[in-house]
This record gives structure tokens, C-alpha cells and sequence, in this order.
């Protein structure tokens, strides 16, 4: 009975987890700029992979094996959305302006900036 | 289809894939970051081996120190590759040729997991059965790198040392040591420098953690190595390099380049003087075990310390070419 509620609980964790990590690869090709993109798989990412993360904790018990996972999650909370923000941050500073919707629908599909090369 | 082929092919596809995209590719840095990448597929491809010490090394060594020092070196030169002025059709014929001779030496090498291929018979079996009674450590990797391979291992650290003077030579006519010191703060990089001052403890510990828990897990020498350069590297990187040499002085730093090299000939230069072959531990210590274990622990820490020294160094010379980085520069 308590296996079936721990595969049941980390399933639900780690599908959740590889959802939003798809969300964010998707989102990453299918947004318009630099600044979106990196939105789409800054945020998306943080949360995925702490998500399954927390899904492998549960499926392995109170072990050393949590408690190392436990540091890597961690290590990618204050990492990831940390390098998130000194790459939006190197691309403004370096002058890449984030693409403001238009008033009129003139920006409609022009072509989009592209981001990355500054 | 097992799942263990499906993912074989798919990291594979992935290797194949980036190194297809590195080829043709002209913005370098986008081929330093796909680099990376092919670094990190690659130590995902030997984890599934259960290659677990090569593949920490390779993640360590090729996602993480090369990817720095290349970007170091794109700073210095230029961000775009030139096209080719000359035919390229002698390189390609050279390519094919030496690619054929590989496959075709391929044919004579024993199947993929054959029991019987000379490396399951020669001498692994005599490592696999001997290492408890004669070394004493559980982790047989860190057993065969040090202890039974030590003369190997001896010579890829000085092939480190090596490579590392060879680098220093080359840059040292450019290396500027600082004048008057002038510390250098990015008051607007607040989140950077919070988080870096953070995570430079864990950091250190982490390496610690890899270097002295190698007998009983994955990790050594050179994984730590690379994990302890990688925190001084982020510190001047965020800090500036002028409060990096002041924490961790580059002339400090060269002389721990010999250090390392010294520390582990001069292990085998006691068991040496002892009356036993070179790099036989076995004198060090009361009892065999004992002293295999003395000699596995100092040997491995010279190769981290040469390892760390000669990153950190190698990364103080690309890092003092040009100007430091002004804070409107950013």
C-alpha cells in the first residue's frame, strides 16, 4: 500500500517536472525574442528539474542517496534562475533591446529580431 | 528494443547532432557552448557505461574548465571564423582516409561486451579479485588509477604540468601582474555576487568531499582539481581578477604547479629509498594496507593540487591579456 502511494506521488512529481521542462524547450523555440525565450526555459527549467528531483527523493526513501539530491536541488535553485538573470543582463547591457509589442498590429509578422549574438 | 539501446541511440544521435552543428557553425562562441554540450552528452553516454569516475571527469574537464578556457580565448581573439580562403577537398580526402582506417581497424577489435576480449581476461580479473586484500579501498577505479597504474597516472599529471609551463611560456611575455592592486567592484551585479558568495563554500567543500572520498566513490585528483579551480575561477569572474590575485597570488599559484608533480615523485621516491620498487606504497604505512592507503591519499593529492594550480594559472594568463572588464562595460 505505501509502495503504491510512493510510485503514485514521484510519478505525479517527475511527469509534472518533464512537463514543465517540455513546456520550456517548446517555449524556447516557439517565442518571438531573446528575453521571452529565456523567460520560457529560465523559470520552466528551475521548477522542472527541482520537480523531478523531488520525485527521485521519493522514490528513494530516507537514504544518502536524498540527501545528495537534496544538494544538487540545491545547487540548481540558486543556480539556475542565477545564470538566467546574468545572461538577460549581459544581452541588455549589451544592447539587445527586448521586442516591444507595437500599438497598431505593424509588428505582426515582420520578421523576428534574432536573439543570442548581441 | 531495450530501454538501454533506446538511449544509447538517442545520446548518440544527440553527439552526432552537436558535432554536426560545430562543424558548421561560424559563430564561435555558439560552437564553445555546443562544445559543452558534446562534453556533457558524452559523460551522459559513459554514466550509462557505468563509467562513472571518466564520466565526472569528462563533465568536469570538458563542460566545465575547457568551455571557460575557451571563452577566455575567444575574448582574446575573434568571435567569428573566417571562411576558408584554400580548397578544402585535401582535408576531406585526409578525413575519409584516416576515418576508413578506423572503422577498418575497428573490424579486428572483440564485439561490444565480448567476455572473452583481452580486457576482461588480461588483467582486470587480478584487479577485480586482489584490490580488497592488497589496496583495502572499495572504489577499484581510484585502486587501479593510483595504486596499480600509478606510473600512468604519474605521467598524465606531468603531462598537465607540461601542457600548463607550456601555456605560461606562451603568455607569459603578456601576463601583467597588477599594479597598486586596484580593486575592481560590480556594485549592479548584486545578484551575481550574492549568489557566487554563496555557492564558493559549497563549492570548495564539494572538491574536498571529491578528492579525500575517492577511495570509497567516484571522484580524485583530477576531478577535485578541476572543482577547486572552478571556484577561484568564479570568484575572479565575478570579483574581478585583481581580487582574485589578491586572495590567491599568481606566483603562489605557479610554484603549487611544481608542488603537485613534486609531492607525488617524491611519494615514490620514499618507497623508492625504503628498498621497494617506485610508487610502491606498501612501506608507508604499519602494514601493507595501511601504507597503500597513506600513498593513495598523498598521490592524489598532488595531482589535485597540480590540476587546480595549473587551471587557475592557465586562467590567470588568458584573463590578464586584456583590460579588466569596466563596470560600463558590462
Amino acid at each position: 500500500m505505501s509502495a503504491l502511494v510512493t510510485d503514485a506521488v514521484s510519478w505525479a512529481l517527475l511527469a509534472s517536472g518533464s512537463l514543465l521542462v517540455v513546456v520550456g524547450a517548446l517555449g524556447l523555440i516557439r517565442m518571438p525574442d531573446f528575453y521571452t525565450r529565456m523567460h520560457a526555459a529560465g523559470i520552466t527549467d528551475t521548477l522542472g528539474a527541482d520537480l523531478i528531483l523531488l520525485g527521485l527523493m521519493v522514490q528513494a526513501g530516507f537514504s544518502l542517496v536524498t540527501v545528495k539530491l537534496l544538494l544538487i536541488a540545491a545547487f540548481l535553485f540558486f543556480t539556475s534562475p542565477t545564470s538566467t538573470h546574468a545572461i538577460a543582463n549581459a544581452a541588455l547591457t549589451a544592447g539587445l533591446k527586448p521586442r516591444v509589442a507595437e500599438r497598431s498590429s505593424a509588428g505582426k509578422g515582420s520578421a523576428a529580431p534574432e536573439g543570442g549574438e548581441p | 528494443m531495450s530501454i538501454e539501446a533506446i538511449i544509447n541511440i538517442a545520446l548518440f544521435v544527440f553527439l552526432g547532432l552537436t558535432a554536426f552543428a560545430i562543424l558548421k557553425l561560424r559563430a564561435l562562441f555558439a560552437v564553445v557552448m555546443l562544445s559543452a554540450v558534446f562534453s556533457l552528452v558524452s559523460a551522459a553516454l559513459l554514466v550509462h557505461l557505468d563509467a562513472v569516475d571518466v564520466a565526472f571527469t569528462e563533465a568536469a574537464v570538458g563542460a566545465g574548465i575547457s568551455t571557460v578556457l575557451m571563452l577566455a580565448t575567444l575574448a582574446l581573439t575573434s568571435r567569428h571564423e573566417k571562411a576558408p580562403t584554400r580548397s578544402q577537398a585535401l582535408p576531406l580526402i585526409v578525413v575519409f582516409l584516416t576515418g576508413f582506417a578506423l572503422v577498418y581497424g575497428t573490424l579486428d577489435m572483440p564485439r561490444f561486451g565480448d567476455p572473452q576480449a583481452p580486457i576482461q581476461v588480461h588483467v582486470a580479473p587480478k584487479y577485480i579479485a586482489d584490490t580488497q586484500s592488497e589496496i583495502g579501498i572499495p572504489n577499484i577505479v581510484t585502486a587501479v588509477l593510483a595504486s596499480y597504474r600509478g606510473f600512468d597516472t604519474l605521467g598524465e599529471v606531468t603531462v598537465i604540468f607540461t601542457a600548463g609551463i607550456g601555456v605560461l611560456l606562451l603568455l607569459a611575455a603578456f601576463i601583467r601582474e597588477p599594479e597598486g592592486l586596484r580593486v575592481q567592484t560590480m556594485d549592479h551585479h548584486l545578484v551575481l555576487r550574492v549568489v557566487t558568495k554563496v555557492l564558493i563554500g559549497p563549492i570548495l567543500l564539494f572538491a574536498l568531499y571529491v578528492q579525500f572520498h575517492a577511495d570509497y566513490g567516484p571522484g580524485g585528483g583530477f576531478q577535485a582539481g578541476i572543482i577547486f579551480a572552478s571556484a577561484f575561477i568564479i570568484y575572479a569572474l565575478v570579483f574581478g581578477l585583481e581580487n582574485a590575485r589578491k586572495a590567491v597570488p599568481g606566483r603562489a599559484v605557479r610554484l603549487l604547479v611544481a608542488c603537485g608533480v613534486l609531492l607525488y615523485g617524491g611519494v615514490g621516491f620514499v618507497s623508492f629509498l625504503f628498498g621497494k620498487n617506485y610508487l610502491n606504497y606498501s612501506v608507508l604505512g604499519a602494514d601493507q594496507v595501511a601504507g597503500q592507503h597513506l600513498g593513495i591519499l598523498l598521490v592524489e593529492f598532488g595531482v589535485g593540487l597540480t590540476v587546480a594550480a595549473v587551471m587557475v594559472s592557465t586562467f590567470y594568463a588568458f584573463a590578464g591579456q586584456n583590460p579588466p572588464i569596466g563596470d560600463e562595460d558590462w
